[in-house]
């Protein structure tokens, strides 16, 4: 698959090497070219110099022909942005926006916008370890319950 | 009405103390807290210190009873998130996006963000001698008797597309003086229909802008 990674930060980065270690064709985008340091020397995707919300940073990162768009920038709402120009403007059939606030996450799975929610998914799995609870599923921990969401 | 500003730059701040002193209840919203209390010392109440992409904020700003929210942050990802959650969230019947970077203009309009201001694009196209929107836009009041020129775009999705004049429900106070259809002037009689595309010029009441507005656009989706 062609995947796109928006964001070259721990998670960006790591998600990188992972996608290029199961064969497919990885681009990442940052807007800083010290984040790509965190590839590794030995990283075989393509790397661009970019804003994510920029549609010309993103056809130049190919997302007219990518099968996937991650984005998981530090900034929920550039995520949640770029995500809907790869969806509605490129027609990208796999998007993904990693939102950090739970109640924007819910409120953009309403819109149909694919969001996942790590803040849920990691508090649910510590909370879980240390109450030494049997672990659930992924979808468990994945889901977007609102009224456990809003604060 | 009740407006709320988000984004208390110095965009925001003029016109937060031009819509109050235009008699509005007016709420800004400011992330910064240094900036949000140096807009304390002159509003008062009428600001708040916070994100105003936060739900909690919205919330606390009583974004349920706005009328209008403006987004008129430095950030345009910012400005389309408000905007879209003060939509979907909060039902707020019209909300005005600023934008930055004027390739954003036709995004905003994708993911349902109707009315959107650039700064960069009015600039440019004032070099340029033409003024482009879609919106219904005053051209100029005219001093005696409250009466504003409007042009507005005819879009696809206009609701008075195939009609004559006299079918279109136009408020009692306006008057359509002209449409420019394909670069022509044409002074419309009663047997005129609309088209997409056409531009209609309309002597309206200023307080009859709004009601206007309701004939050539359409409803918000």
């Amino acid at each position: 698959m062609k995947v796109i990674i928006l964001g070259c930060g721990r998670v960006g980065s790591t998600l990188a090497r992972l996608m290029l270690r199961d064969g497919h064709q990885v681009t990442v985008v940052d807007k800083n070219i010290d984040a790509f340091r965190r590839l590794g020397p030995e990283f075989k995707g393509t790397t661009i110099i970019g804003n994510g919300t920029d549609e010309e940073t993103l056809k130049k990162a190919g997302v007219e022909s990518a099968d996937v768009f991650v984005a998981v920038t530090n900034g929920d709402n550039t995520n949640i942005m770029s995500v809907q120009i790869a969806k509605t403007k490129f027609q990208v059939p796999k998007p993904l926006a990693r939102i950090y606030d739970p109640i924007r996450a819910c409120a953009y799975q309403e819109l149909g916008v694919d969001t996942i929610c790590t803040t849920l998914i990691d508090s649910r799995l510590i909370r879980d370890h240390l109450l030494g609870r049997e672990l659930g599923l992924a979808e468990d921990y994945c889901s977007l319950n609102d009224e456990e969401a809003v604060v | 009405m009740y407006i709320i500003v988000a984004g208390g730059g110095k965009v925001g701040h003029y016109l937060t103390r031009a819509l109050i002193d235009a008699g509005h209840e007016v709420l800004v919203i400011e992330k910064d807290r240094v900036r949000a209390a140096y807009l304390t010392e002159e509003f008062g109440e009428a600001v708040t210190w916070g994100d105003a992409c936060e739900v909690r904020i919205m919330k606390e700003s009583g974004m349920e009873r706005a009328d209008v929210v403006v987004a008129i942050t430095g950030d345009d990802e910012d400005n389309l998130i408000i905007c879209q959650m003060s939509k979907h969230r909060f039902q707020v019947p019209r909300s005005i996006a600023r934008i930055n970077n004027p390739k954003n203009e036709d995004i905003f309009k994708r993911l349902g963000i109707d009315t959107t201001v650039s700064s960069t694009k009015i600039i440019f196209n004032l070099i340029e001698q033409q003024i482009e929107t879609d919106e219904v836009i005053p051209l100029a009041p005219l001093q005696r008797g409250n009466i504003e020129i409007v042009e507005a775009d005819l879009g696809p999705d206009s609701p008075i597309i195939g009609q004559r004049i006299p079918n279109i429900g136009l408020p009692k106070d306006a008057l359509v003086i002209s449409i420019i259809r394909e670069g022509h002037a044409i002074l419309p009689n009663i047997d005129v229909e609309f088209r997409q595309g056409d531009s209609v010029i309309t002597l309206v009441n200023a307080d009859k802008e709004a009601e206007l507005r309701n004939v050539f656009e359409a409803l918000p989706r």
